[in-house]
């Protein structure tokens, strides 16, 4: 089965990214198929490549980068809603330079997109998936 | 591209959170992709569309308004909850007159709000593909 995830929290905080992430993981051992992961809300500081856990604790950023979802043409497919992530002060290297800001701050593992990709996401998907409150 | 039946569950009132917004920003671009969209107001969510909102001394915007632009993007299914209405001391006057212009009618405007039982609500929802939480 084709199934998206759309995560409406953020890390630590909220259990919702850690219950998406062992879903995901489950499903692609059952030879499901993850077409994309959608992070929106507070959910977009999932992706953040600065996030420094205790070492005693998962790391959950890297958690999904290494889970490796990608598309045929091998872009990730752990999308960051564009508005979501910039009013929160998630970059990527062309919207800081864009927006005229020394930093960025999404791990390479996540692309950074607009809303259409959630609505194409529940297009082209068996299932969409969502967690959160 | 197949057209699926996409519906919209609003459950928190307009301001807050952050939810009703993003929602809201979710539908209008969802709009551009013709596919079947309805709302649902459930709990504080019918809060959302309560006429008369002004965000005047808290700082925040109001999106309200942006309600009254659905119909022009033939989203025109909004059922709301009686029972979450009834719960709150609200009723059906209370809600923004959201309208649209029916093509099929002869462009007459109709309302697009419907206020629903839950259990009718949850029938809506069980003919869905796909149902987003917010």
């Amino acid at each position: 089965m084709k199934i998206s995830i759309q995560i409406n929290e953020g890390p630590y905080q909220h259990q919702a990214s850690d219950t998406a992430y062992q879903f995901a993981k489950a499903a692609i051992k059952k030879g499901h198929e993850i077409f994309r992961v959608f992070f929106y809300h507070d959910g977009v500081n999932n992706a953040s490549r600065f996030t420094i856990p205790p070492q005693d604790d998962r790391n959950i950023v890297n958690q999904w980068a290494e889970l490796g979802i990608k598309n045929a043409n091998s872009e990730p497919e752990l999308v960051v809603c564009i508005a979501a992530a910039l009013r929160r002060g998630m970059l990527d290297e062309s919207e800081a330079s864009k927006n005229g800001i020394d930093g960025n701050n999404i791990h390479p593992a996540f692309r950074i997109s607009g809303l259409g990709q959630l609505i194409e996401a529940g297009i082209q998907s068996d299932r969409l998936v969502v967690f959160g409150d | 591209m197949a057209i699926k039946k996409f519906m919209y569950l609003n459950r928190r009132s307009s301001f807050g959170t952050v939810y009703a917004i993003e929602s809201l920003e979710v539908v209008l671009v969802a709009a551009a992709f013709d596919q079947d969209v309805s709302l649902a107001f459930i709990d504080d969510g019918v809060y959302q569309i309560i006429e008369g909102q002004n965000t005047n001394g808290i700082g925040m915007k109001n999106f309200s308004k942006t309600f009254h632009a659905l119909g022009d993007y033939e989203i025109n299914k909004l059922y709301v909850s009686a029972e979450s209405l009834e719960e709150r001391g609200l009723s059906a006057d209370d809600l923004m007159p959201l309208v649209y212009e029916d093509e099929d009618d002869n462009w007459v405007e109709k309302s697009s709000v419907k206020v629903v039982s839950n259990a009718e609500i949850s029938k809506i929802m069980s003919k869905q593909d796909v149902c987003f939480s917010f």
